[in-house]
């Protein structure tokens, strides 16, 4: 299999125009005679299914929540990115562009980068115009904070909500659309296939999660925006619900899956606090703006913060990184606190965690202007904690917060299956190896109102779409497969909880394809995860039955499917013989335990082609060249 | 700790409910949720149905879940979701009593989960601004206030959970709908739309079957987000002034 990104020629700042003015049009009294599935209504496909019902598509949304509202891009704390330069300080698209690429570690695509940084400024002149109350000046104007990885302030938030407010604003068009008949909305319905006829992405099978009805719709293309993958780890900051049924499911039917092993470790979570834990709670990367990240110098210090002076602190990332100190990117970040935990620094009762202290913060600014920016963080924290923050330094640990991989899409967003497209979390193409703060709104929003409604189009435009329905009989085949799918989950009848596997496997993954990994632990956690998986088929325990809501019978589904991308992660982390990003190789590192990139052998995208139930997936790879931002070692010291 | 726990079971919309007891054990680090994961993992160990709620984020932001625990709507902690509840607030041999928000409005589809795709509707009526993608101005275009827009941005926080509705003896969907036409309102962007926006989702709200406002303030009590009663009469006064003085072919400055 070829793969072509198909990346328009030219120079990097005239591509997208290039390549929208190059697209074929469908005309205005035509875009009624085509109707297009959207999966997932979060910031990527809320906004694209909005845009495209604007647009005067015929669109069929669909959602396993029971609000669109309530996807989990409401979840994200910090901010957005945008190139405005309202500041003065400095910023551009060319910058935003450059950061993002290095912050990255050089494995994302240069012109979808590009096209990013440069769509920002728009995503923010649409969110403000929809409503969307971002954090503002005295004088009226926008007010912006610096964020991990860049040295402008360039992150527009709306206090530590500003994923909800973008959500809102995005579900507030869809809702638009819905009321005025453009856009169809399926709350509470999970896809569980995709329906291919001729090659090309025709539909999806979805389970109607109150009834459990299993049902067939069609359409003449399929965009899914189905978010990341974290949830394998099993605790992530991501939702219980997040999972990456819709995405493998496409890869089984055909779409290359890329980097699957480029996960991102959030620097600032909560720490675990027992066997019971169900998720990791994020606290905003803004903290470090003000807060200061230490662990006492000696190892096995069990006194109170407030008992350790100053002098036996240890204020790690302001020590080996004087020019960004606690703002170095997330990857940094998180490294660094493991090194300090295994060193048997780390701090609480757990020895897993690190002190994010503002006490520094207080005497400078005084509590209430502390209060203001992160009020609602620091009661989040008390909250879970029982903890007060404001006198007690903050505990914080890495945690599994965004997946960098998916599947693999070109310039235009499409995947390897014709009619397929794919975008924000969901897709690989613009964060390399580790992704900058504030900028997964960024994308959700750009793929969503900004991209894809324009290259959809040509697709539709270009390509010859014969009229079938729900009767055809591939459709019928994918509506079996997921019929089979539940049937065989119903009928194990075992003895483990459902819960209890995706511990274990979740437990596997953060321990060998975590933080870091050697060639070692990758290959004990696939004979592990693969063996595990033969138990679940064998043992697991789903009550009820297929017609009724079954909260367990969807956590199984899940499950399966996670059991396969497991081990395709563990198995690309152990092809990528070099460190880059969020992916750390033990083999490879610095003498000063810095990732160390291999460019001559690994300066591409690994795109995994499935190949059928328990064979080997084959590797493709997408050479990426770096024209514009030339490829250096990282450095924020 | 012990626990005692009554819980509504209910098969579906169309079954009768009623209250089944547990005993079971918590630790006081754990979140309510995590506290019904330890119940719903043995009772599955024994062969019985889990019981079903709505969750999601876990961080009380998604607004997906919500019961009411002992008379109030997400439990005794203010400000606080039932995700971000946890059992340190609760003591030994504590007996707790947990059912789903009950209104007409919002029909109970199994166990501590219901139906509130009206809340969607009453959105889909008017709780927008009409801007379609790439038609807007520099975001910097139109200063606003910063009293204006911090406002704008409190009534903004709703999740949309629907403890308003369960709290309220007339299971009214003020507080809710009075935080987006608050929100909007306050905004320059919001005006232009703002009658129609007042008058077409209180007509829905009455179409979904909620009820009207009393001005009892039980909704404020439970609101997780701290929206506040005087949003109602913010939409109020829309509402009146919309109701009186609005046609919807007449030009302003008539």
């Amino acid at each position: 299999m070829k793969l072509d990104a198909r990346i328009p020629s030219g120079p990097i700042e005239k591509k997208w125009e290039k390549c929208r003015f190059e697209m074929k049009l469908v005309n205005p009294a035509n875009k009624r005679k085509f109707s297009v599935i959207v999966v997932g209504t979060g910031l990527a496909g809320g906004s694209a299914a909005a845009t495209m019902g604007e647009l005067g598509y015929n669109v069929k949304a669909f959602c396993f929540q029971d609000s669109p509202r309530r996807a989990h891009s409401i979840a994200a704390q910090g901010g957005i990115n945008a190139a405005k330069n309202y500041q003065n300080d400095g910023d551009s698209i060319y910058r935003l562009f450059y950061d993002t690429v290095k912050g990255g570690d050089f494995r994302a695509r240069e012109a979808n980068v590009y096209r990013l940084a440069e769509i920002s400024v728009n995503i923010i002149d649409q969110c403000v115009a929809q409503g969307v109350p971002f954090a503002r000046e005295y004088g009226g104007l926008l007010a912006n904070r610096s964020f991990g990885g860049a040295q402008v302030s360039r992150t527009f938030y709306a206090r530590g909500q500003t994923g909800q407010q973008l959500l809102l604003g995005c579900y507030q068009a869809l809702e638009r659309q819905v009321q005025s008949g453009r856009v169809t909305m399926y709350p509470r319905h999970e896809m569980l296939e995709l329906i291919l006829i001729d090659g090309k992405a025709r539909g999806i099978v979805t389970r109607n999660l109150v009834t459990g009805q299993i049902e067939s719709h069609i359409a003449d293309a399929v965009v899914l925006a189905t978010g990341g993958y974290g949830n394998v780890f099993y605790l992530s900051t991501n939702a219980k619900g997040s999972n990456a049924t819709a995405i493998w499911r496409a890869h089984r039917k055909g779409a290359l899956f890329a980097n699957p092993c480029f996960t991102q470790i959030h620097p600032t979570c909560i720490p675990v606090s027992g066997d019971y834990q169900s998720k990791l709670t994020l606290m905003s990367e803004s903290l470090r703006n003000d807060g200061r990240i230490w662990v006492p110098q000696q190892k096995g210090d069990k006194r109170k913060p407030s008992q350790i002076p100053e002098g036996e602190r240890d204020y790690y990332l302001e020590r080996r990184y004087p020019s960004f100190g606690n703002l170095v990117p997330r990857d940094v970040a998180s490294r660094a606190a493991k090194g300090a935990c295994d060193e048997g620094r780390g701090v609480g009762e757990t020895g897993l965690g690190v002190y994010l202290d503002f006490g520094d913060a207080i005497r400078r600014l005084g509590k209430g202007v502390v209060a203001e920016r992160y009020g609602n963080l620091f009661e989040m924290y008390e909250r879970i904690t029982g903890e007060d923050p404001y006198s007690v330094p903050m505990r914080i640990f890495p945690a599994i917060h965004y997946t960098m991989g998916g599947l693999w899409v070109d310039y235009r967003l499409q995947s390897t299956i014709p009619g397929l497209f794919v975008i924000g979390e969901a897709n690989f193409s613009d964060h390399g190896a580790n992704r900058l703060g504030a900028s997964a709104l960024m994308q959700g929003l750009a793929d969503g109102y900004f991209v894809l409604p324009y290259t959809i189009g040509d697709y539709l435009a270009s390509t010859k779409l014969d009229k079938v329905d729900a009767s055809h009989a591939d459709a019928r085949a994918a509506q079996n497969e997921a019929n089979a799918q539940v049937k065989k989950l119903l009928g194990v009848q075992g003895k483990r909880t459902v819960d209890s596997f995706h511990r274990e496997m979740g437990k596997m993954m953060w321990d060998e394809c975590g933080m870091s990994r050697n060639a070692k632990g990758l290959e004990k956690a696939i004979g592990h995860i693969a063996a595990l998986e033969q138990e679940f088929w064998k043992d697991v325990k789903v009550i009820g039955a297929g017609e009724e809501l079954n909260q367990s019978l969807e956590k199984a589904g899940r499950l399966a499917d996670f059991f396969e991308l497991a081990q395709l992660m563990c198995r690309d982390a152990l092809e990528r013989q070099e460190s880059c990003g969020g992916h750390f190789r033990e083999e490879y590192q610095t003498p000063e335990g810095e990732a160390m990139r291999d460019d001559d052998d690994f300066c591409y995208a690994a795109a995994w082609e499935y190949k059928g139930p328990g064979k080997k997936h084959e590797l493709h790879k997408e050479s990426l060249s770096f024209e514009y931002v030339h490829l250096a070692q990282r450095s924020y010291k | 700790m012990k626990l005692t726990l009554h819980i509504w079971r209910q098969k579906n919309a169309s079954s009768a409910g009623k209250m089944v007891r547990y005993e079971t054990d918590a630790s006081e680090h754990m979140s309510f949720l995590e506290m019904l994961d330890v119940l719903n993992e043995r009772l599955i160990a024994q062969g019985e149905e889990p019981v079903a709620f709505d969750h999601d984020c876990r961080e009380g932001i998604c607004g997906s879940c919500g019961f009411v625990i002992n008379g109030v709507a997400h439990g005794p902690l203010p400000s606080t979701t039932v995700c971000q509840l946890h059992m340190r607030h609760f003591k030994d041999g504590d007996e707790l009593y947990l059912e789903p928000w009950r209104a007409a409005a919002f029909p109970v589809i199994k166990d501590l989960v219901v139906d509130r795709s009206a809340f969607d509707r009453i959105i889909a009526a008017g709780g927008y601004i009409s801007v379609s993608t790439g038609s807007a101005v520099d975001a910097n275009a139109l200063p606003v206030r910063k009293k204006d827009s911090d406002m704008a941005m409190d009534a903004a926080q709703c999740i949309g959970c629907g403890a308003c509705v369960a709290a309220c003896p007339n299971a009214s969907a003020s507080l809710f709908m009075s935080a987006k036409i608050s929100h909007l309102g306050l905004l320059p962007q919001g005006q232009p739309e703002r009658m129609e926006r007042a008058l077409n989702m209180v007509a829905a709200a009455n179409e979904e079957l909620f009820g009207s406002c009393t001005n009892i303030g039980e909704c404020e009590a439970v609101c997780p987000k701290g929206i506040r009663l005087e949003f109602i009469a913010r939409m109020n006064r829309d509402f009146l002034k919309a109701s009186w003085t609005f046609r919807a072919d007449r030009v302003e400055g008539d």
